[in-house]
Formats: structure tokens, C-alpha cells, sequence
């Protein structure tokens, strides 16, 4: 079998691994490798053809593939990273020994000191949401109807309903809009969405699609292909209300019902996870808590912007150069860090802090429901650390707060996020 | 232009009775011709179903049903090695969690040990719950049987049908049976969609249509009234929680909410047992979800339902009487009914086909066996199944073994190259899914799936839109509405 070494090994050449790939790079890492199993480089972002992508990192909006082009050409004009197409992992050890095949060389082994993890994440399913009915053909995630029309050029309905208003349903929503089809309606659950604040009026409202709020999806009915379906009201606790069932004849059904961080290989080897992020358990460095496998972009938590995802691929790299170079702070102290009152996730879910030198640390959170005029505090040990006001705060929308080292400096157990009441 | 053809003998369905019985007679010399009204195999009854090979004591004595079972069971064992048949013995019990159905353990047992079923035993609650440690606390005791199992009913039927086809059988799929024809009170042959076969003798395994068929022969004699089943299949991730097929104590029409493995490592709840007039109806229903979630948690408390991955129902085909019905028709010569194979069908398959072949032969049709009858499948070898110098050697034969399609269940390009072109390959998406479980996992066909449809399209040489999911009008793509354009393929 083929052998190999590196520095840092990057599983996933989404956004995340491409930016951790470069930021290991110029943190000193002379072999960086980046594993990708698709024929491309970029990740989902080569599917997303909208604009809106970049504002943050690049002052500037750009489309999916247009912000992957950045990244993958900053890439290629690096010496010091290798890139394997086309290669699935399929086992990895606590040693920090990739086993990847592809057409090429087949089976490899890689070995290495630090593991950058950013294996993006996967659709939920309808089987994870058990809707009743038939199974005929035309029911399909947004995602997956996402590849085959941007991608393939097709289309897979023209009298669409979406159930879910994620942001790749809202986006669908237009997408279909534009490519001819009819959308008849967005249906969601919650009372909220669980979307972008701009996808909901960029792709819904400017194209007068009604987004049913507090509804869902009871029964799918055709044999062969989707004819209709059955939707309802819920109550509070989101079980449907009986005898509020309306029939809707429609040829497609996508399904937008959330997102799941692709961590089986994480599971594997055993790494800490959280069940409220679905991610691994990171510090502010975003190691894992097996050392020397670092983690970041959606396979962590799933972020609203891929600006976030880069910058959290940024660290991840940064750190695991470090480490692959001898660099470890060994005096630090790691405290917890915890979602409170109205909070739903916190990334990272660990500190380490080294008195000697702090530095500062960002803390992405998600509020559990849309709230006006919030105050966020972080505190430790029952000391404020932080107080920041915000006029709106949703679900949808990742809310990020920094903690500087005279902060840090004060915290003297674990951490609490929380929105004062 | 619509065929005529001709064989000795035509076998109407291509599910698990269909396709056994077409493994045995291709063992003598004759034409066979096996039609599908599907585009592939198990469409019906056999694809959803609980996949339990029965150990065989649920069948009152003396039955169709508790004779075949049996026999069944055993030929199943005495062909794993030479089909490759992917069953695995790993016991059943039936659990009471009361005094009364500790009483009914003792009835299954004796009636067990009247059917000639092999090492059952009576376990204490203490031996049951050493082996399944998260059954109810409320457990009294279990009958255990060692030839109690699981199995694939799909790759079973595969094997059955491949076998027949390396061994001469003609298998037509979306071949659908308009009517038996029948003259002076004798079959001549079938009026299909593709047209008339000639034949004198026709097996009816038309599985929920099997009486449709009958009628159509003018046998009135018995009629199906199909019994809905819904299922829930669990994530991989659940792992053991069970090790053994676990069956509360029986009710009068269902042996009750299963909770068992399935070969493929995933664990499954159902079904429940609902009669039904539309022998199309497959949808789930939330009530129908609701008992089954109710049923596996009386047995297992701490079934992990937040790992469903998807739901299915099944139709039980159910005749008059309850039991098979396989014997000659009512009043017309040269049809075989292989009929009302409910549970246990499945198991009782093999030996179902024994009986046919048996009537066929009191029928008057001569049989003379093949002396180069084949009785073997070349192994099938999925390339995740294999050992590491083994898959360096796959991908060095043939680099597509080396690209991942589905990373769920780990299915490479070689894999669904080898599902579409091997004999009865596969023609639609769901046909790849169920030969090489691209898509079964737990994104349940979110990532690969448009792969797999442009694999599909390319290697049957068809447009996207005529890639289907699973039946003859289940098209998955459209062309786009403001006008096609042509594509170059540049590979």
C-alpha cells in the first residue's frame, strides 16, 4: 500500500478545508494535504450559484463557485499543499492514519501529526421527519434538487411545495421560480424561520411565495410520482391540528428540514460530541478532544454564512500547524462553555486559557427562538464578562460575540452564555 | 410489433415464490419464461416485508403454511453456500411479558415440536434477558428457536432469478399479464404487454393479483383481501441493540410489532396489520407509525426511534382460508396457483417451488433434468465487503472500484456498473439501491442520488428523464422548461 506523511491532513475541500488548508500553510506547515471526494475542489459552494457569498471575507458578493475560485486559486499558487480528487476516506484511527482510496493509486495510507476535520454536513431526510404516505418518485431534498438543477440541468418538478424554510429551501424557492417551475408553497413547522432574514424576502416575498408558518406536511400521496399532499396546522408543542388537513395537488415535494454535521468519521475514532451542534467538542483553537484533530466549518455546527465556516477553517489550520510544528501552550487551563437561559449552541464549547497570555477567543451562539431587545451576557463563576445588546436576534442568523484577554483573564470556572431575562 | 413467442412453461410474477420456482424447473429441459410487470425484480410483496426466515412454529399443524415453513428453513440452509445467499441464523424468541402468554410460549413450543421445527427451548426470564439485556423488565420468559433468522428477500430473489437465467430461464420484466387465455377448458398461453406466449402450463405467483389472475382464467375459486404492514427502519448507528428477531406473544392475525437486525446491520420495527381493499396502497400512515412505536416500546422500552431513516408499508396477501393456496386451478388445466403467500412465505419460498414442481409433474408435464444445470452464482462481490489486498486488486482491474458513490454505505462506480450489467440488472434508481445499497443509508440517497441517475442514464444509453426510482412511470427529472440544449459529453 501506498504510504505518505504531512504536517496537516484536511479531510474535506469544502470552504472550511480549504481555508484551514492555507492558513496551515502560512503558519509555517511545509506539507499540507487536502482530501476531497468530489471531482472538484470547493464543496457544496460549487452548487450554489446565487449570489450573496463573501460579504465578510471579501468586502464583496460573490456566487458559490465565484468565492471557491478565490480560495482554490490561493491553493493551487501554494507549493506546500498537495491535493487528492476524487479520494474518500474510509478510515481513520486515533493514531492520526488516514486510510483513503481513489481510481488512481487505490488504497493509501497517510499518516501525520495533525488532522484538520471539515467534512461539511448532510441533508435530514423525510425519513427523519417520518412523514406518512406513499414513496413515489418526486420527493427529494433541496440539496439534492439543488445539484441536479444547477449542476445537471434539470429539473425534478414544475408544481413545487417545500416543506422546511431553511436557507437552501428559500433558495430553491427562487432557483425554481426562475428556471420556470411553480412554487406553490413554503411550508414550515416552527413559528419562525429558520432561514435567513434576506432569503426569506429575496427569494420568497420579492417572488410572491406565501411561507405558511406553523404548518407541515401530514401525508405524500401518488404511486408512481408525487400527485398532492396533505398539509396542516400544528399546535405548540408542533403536533398537528386536527381538522385543519387541506389536500395540495403538486409534482414535487423538497425538503429544506435541516442540516446534520457529517461526523461518522469523527465517531470513529471516538471524539467528544456535543448533542445540541451535532458537532465534535471544540476549544477556541478548535481542537477536538482527542489532540492533534482539529475540526471546523459545518462538520462542527452548521453556520449561516460560509465567511464563518472560512474563518473557522482559518484557526483550525492555524492551530494544527502549530501543533504539527511542537507549538503547545501546556500551562493552559480549559473551562467549559455552556449555552444558558434563551441560547441554544455555543461554539467552541471549551476554553484554554494560559494566564500568561490569554489572547482573545470568539463565541458563535444561536438563540432558541427570535427575540427583540436582547442583552447576551457571559459570565463565570458569577461574574459578568461581557454584556452586548442586539435589537433582533433569530434562530436563523449565527450571533457572535468576543471575549478580549482582560475577559479572559477573569474567568474562573466554566463559562455561561446566556440572554439576560 | 408486438412478440409471439413460445415456452413449455410461463411463471407469472417476479417476486421470491416467482422467482424459486423458476430456479427449480431450470433445472430440467425446458423453456421458461418468467414475466415481471415491474421493471425489476421484488417489487411487490417481497420488497417489503419483515425479511425473517422463520424457524416455523407459528403455523397451526398440519397446514400448507407449517409443512412448507419448515422445509423451507431447510433448503434455505442447504443453498446460503451455493447461491450465496445472505441469511443469517441468528436466532428468535418469542418474549411474555405475562402469565397467560407464558402459557401460549408452551402451546408455540409443543406446536413447534409438531411441525418438526430443530432445538427449540423454553429460556427463564434471567437467560432471556442475559441475551437481550434491553427487553422489558416487565420479560417472563421466551421460546427460543436456533433456526430462527434473517434475511435479504431482495438479494435472495436476485440469486433465485440470476441462477434461472445462467441456467436458460427467459426473465422479461415490464411484462405485465392482461389474461390467461384458455380454450376447451385448457391453457393455451398469456396475453401480455409485450403480446401472446404460448405455453400449456402457467405458475400464477402474482403475489396480491394473484386471484386477478385466476379470474382471469375463469377460476373463481379463491380471492386475495391484502393485509397492509407498516415498518420503521433504524440507523446502523442503533448497532446491537438487538441481537436476536424478538416477537411479542402472538394475536390472532399478525405475529405482532417485530423488533430484529436486518442483515445489513440496521434494526427495524413492524409491522402492524391492517386489511385494506387497494392492492396499490403502500403509504404509511401516522396512526399505523403510532402503534408500531407503541408495540416495539413494549417489548424494548429504549428503542432508539430518533434513528429512524425511513418508513415503508407491505402488503400481506392474504387468501380465503388464511392458508397457501398452491394447487392446480378450479376447472382449467395447465395453471398452477402459487397463491395467498403470506407470512411465512418468504421462508416457505423454496419449498413452495418444490410443490410446483411436484404438481407440474402430476399435471403431465415431463421433466428431464439438465445434466449442465449450473446450480451455482458467480460470488457477488461488493467492493466494501472485501479485504484490503482484494480491493487494491478490484480498483487495479478496473479504477471505477477506486470512486466513491455513496459514502454512506461506502458503494463505488464499480459496484453499480457490475448491479446494472450482471443478468436481471438493474434498470431504475431504486434497483441499484437495493443490489448495492447506494442510498440506503442514513442521507438515504440525498448525495449520491443524482450521481447514480447520471450512471444510469449513461450506461443504458438513456435521457436523465427516463431514469426512473422504481416503477414504470416513477421519472425523476425533467428537462428544463425554457427550452433543452444539447450537452457534449466530453468523457
Amino acid at each position: 500500500m501506498n504510504e505518505k506523511h504531512y504536517d496537516v491532513v484536511v479531510i474535506g475541500g469544502g470552504p472550511a478545508g480549504l481555508a484551514a488548508a492555507l492558513s496551515a500553510s502560512e503558519q509555517g506547515a511545509a506539507r499540507v494535504l487536502v482530501i476531497e471526494r468530489d471531482r472538484e475542489l470547493g464543496g457544496i459552494l460549487q452548487q450554489c450559484i446565487h449570489n450573496g457569498f463573501g460579504l465578510h471575507r471579501f468586502d464583496t458578493e460573490l456566487t458559490g463557485p465565484g468565492y471557491a475560485e478565490r480560495y482554490i486559486k490561493m491553493v493551487k499558487a501554494t507549493p506546500s499543499i498537495d491535493v487528492l480528487l476524487d479520494t474518500m476516506v474510509v478510515d481513520l484511527m486515533p493514531d492520526k492514519t488516514v486510510l483513503a482510496i481513489n481510481s488512481v493509486e487505490g488504497l493509501q495510507k497517510i499518516t501525520c501529526p495533525a488532522i484538520v476535520l471539515a467534512m461539511g454536513c448532510r441533508e435530514r431526510t423525510r425519513g427523519a421527519i417520518r412523514i406518512p404516505g406513499t414513496r413515489p418518485a418526486g420527493v427529494l431534498t433541496a440539496g439534492a434538487a439543488q445539484r441536479m438543477v444547477n449542476m445537471e440541468g434539470y429539473i425534478p418538478g414544475k408544481k413545487v411545495v417545500i416543506l422546511g424554510s431553511g436557507d437552501i429551501g428559500l433558495i430553491m424557492a427562487r432557483r425554481m421560480t426562475l428556471e420556470g417551475a411553480k412554487v406553490l408553497a413554503v411550508f414550515e413547522i416552527m413559528p419562525h424561520s429558520s432561514g435567513l432574514t434576506r432569503n426569506v424576502v429575496q427569494c420568497l416575498e420579492d417572488f410572491n411565495i406565501p411561507l405558511h408558518l406553523s404548518h407541515t406536511v401530514t401525508a405524500i400521496h401518488g404511486r408512481e410520482r408525487i400527485t398532492g399532499l396533505t398539509y396542516a396546522a400544528v399546535d405548540e408543542n408542533l403536533r398537528p391540528l386536527p381538522g385543519t388537513e387541506k389536500y395540495l395537488a403538486c409534482d414535487c415535494l423538497l425538503l429544506s428540514v435541516g442540516l446534520i454535521p457529517e461526523n461518522e468519521l469523527s465517531r470513529e475514532i471516538g471524539l467528544n460530541m456535543d448533542a445540541l451542534t451535532g458537532g465534535p467538542v471544540v476549544n477556541q483553537e478548535r481542537e477536538t478532544s482527542l489532540p492533534g484533530f482539529f475540526a471546523a466549518g459545518n462538520v462542527v455546527h452548521v453556520h449561516d454564512l460560509v465567511d464563518f465556516v472560512s474563518e473557522e477553517g482559518d484557526i483550525a489550520g492555524r492551530f494544527a500547524a502549530h501543533l504539527a510544528q511542537g507549538q503547545t501552550n501546556v500551562g493552559a487551563q480549559e473551562f467549559s462553555v455552556t449555552p444558558g437561559h434563551g441560547v441554544r449552541t455555543v461554539v467552541p464549547q471549551k476554553i484554554k486559557i494560559d494566564v500568561k497570555d490569554p489572547g482573545t477567543a470568539k463565541l458563535y451562539l444561536r438563540v432558541a427562538e427570535p427575540q427583540r431587545k436582547i442583552t447576551l451576557s457571559v459570565s463565570s463563576g458569577g461574574m459578568t464578562l461581557l454584556e452586548k445588546r442586539f435589537p433582533v436576534a433569530k434562530p436563523g442568523e449565527m450571533i457572535v460575540l468576543e471575549l478580549d484577554a482582560s475577559q479572559l483573564e477573569k474567568v474562573v470556572g466554566d463559562v455561561i452564555v446566556e440572554i439576560k431575562r | 410489433m408486438p412478440m409471439r413467442k413460445k415456452a413449455d412453461v410461463v411463471i407469472i410474477g417476479g417476486g421470491i415464490v416467482g422467482t424459486a420456482v423458476a430456479r427449480e424447473l431450470a433445472r430440467f429441459k425446458l423453456d421458461i419464461t418468467l414475466v415481471e410487470q415491474h421493471p425489476d425484480l421484488s417489487m411487490g410483496t417481497t420488497k417489503a416485508n419483515s425479511a425473517i426466515l422463520h424457524a416455523g412454529f407459528d403455523a397451526a399443524v398440519g397446514t400448507l403454511k407449517a409443512k412448507l415453513n419448515v422445509r423451507g428453513n431447510e433448503l434455505y440452509r442447504a443453498w446460503q453456500e451455493e447461491l450465496g445467499l445472505d441469511i443469517k441464523l441468528i436466532g428468535s424468541l418469542v418474549v411474555a411479558t405475562d402469565e397467560e402468554g407464558l402459557l401460549v410460549l408452551e402451546q408455540l413450543h409443543e406446536r413447534g415440536r409438531q411441525n418438526g421445527v430443530p432445538g427449540l427451548v423454553l429460556l427463564s426470564r434471567e437467560a432471556v434477558l442475559e441475551r437481550e439485556p434491553h427487553l422489558t423488565p416487565a420479560t417472563l420468559g421466551a421460546l427460543f428457536a436456533p433456526t430462527g433468522g434473517i434475511m435479504d428477500p431482495f438479494g435472495v430473489t436476485l440469486a433465485f432469478a440470476e441462477n434461472a437465467v445462467r441456467n436458460g430461464v427467459e426473465v422479461l420484466t415490464e411484462c405485465k399479464v392482461e389474461q390467461v387465455e384458455v380454450s376447451d377448458d385448457e391453457v393455451v398461453g398469456v396475453h401480455t404487454s409485450q403480446g401472446f406466449i404460448e405455453a400449456r402450463y402457467i405458475i400464477n405467483a402474482a403475489g396480491v393479483h394473484a386471484d386477478d389472475i385466476s379470474r382471469s382464467a375463469n377460476d373463481h375459486s379463491f380471492a386475495i383481501h391484502p393485509r397492509k404492514g407498516e415498518y420503521m427502519l433504524l440507523d446502523k448507528s442503533v448497532g446491537n441493540f438487538v441481537r436476536s428477531v424478538i416477537f411479542p406473544t402472538p394475536s390472532k392475525v399478525s405475529k405482532g410489532i417485530v423488533i430484529a437486525p436486518t442483515v445489513h446491520h440496521n434494526t427495524f420495527v413492524g409491522p402492524n396489520a391492517l386489511a385494506i381493499d387497494d392492492k396499490e396502497d403502500l403509504s404509511t400512515t401516522a396512526e399505523g407509525l403510532a402503534a408500531i412505536v407503541a408495540g416495539a416500546k413494549s417489548l424494548v422500552p429504549g428503542v432508539p426511534l430518533n434513528a429512524a431513516i425511513t418508513q415503508f408499508a407491505g402488503l400481506r396477501a392474504v387468501a380465503d382460508g388464511d392458508d397457501f393456496v398452491i394447487r392446480p386451478a378450479t376447472g382449467v388445466r395447465g395453471l398452477i396457483h402459487a397463491a395467498g403467500i403470506q407470512s411465512p412465505g418468504l421462508t416457505a419460498a423454496p419449498a413452495i417451488a418444490e410443490m410446483v414442481v411436484d404438481i407440474l409433474r402430476s399435471e403431465g408435464l415431463s421433466l428431464h433434468a439438465k445434466i449442465d444445470f449450473c446450480p451455482e452464482n458467480p460470488a457477488r462481490a461488493l467492493f466494501r465487503d472485501q479485504e484490503a489486498p482484494e480491493k487494491q486488486k478490484l480498483i487495479a482491474e478496473n479504477p471505477l472500484y477506486g470512486r466513491v458513490i455513496c459514502r454512506c454505505e461506502m458503494v463505488t462506480e464499480g459496484d453499480i456498473l457490475d448491479a446494472i450489467h450482471r443478468p436481471c440488472g438493474a434498470r431504475t434508481l431504486d434497483g441499484v439501491k437495493r443490489r448495492t445499497r447506494a442510498g440506503m443509508g442514513r442521507c438515504q440517497g440525498g448525495f449520491c442520488g443524482p450521481r447514480v441517475t447520471s450512471i444510469l442514464s449513461r450506461e443504458l444509453k438513456i435521457p436523465i428523464p427516463a431514469v426512473r426510482k422504481d416503477t414504470a412511470g416513477s421519472f425523476l427529472f425533467f428537462d428544463k422548461i425554457r427550452g433543452t440544449h444539447e450537452v457534449k459529453d466530453h468523457e
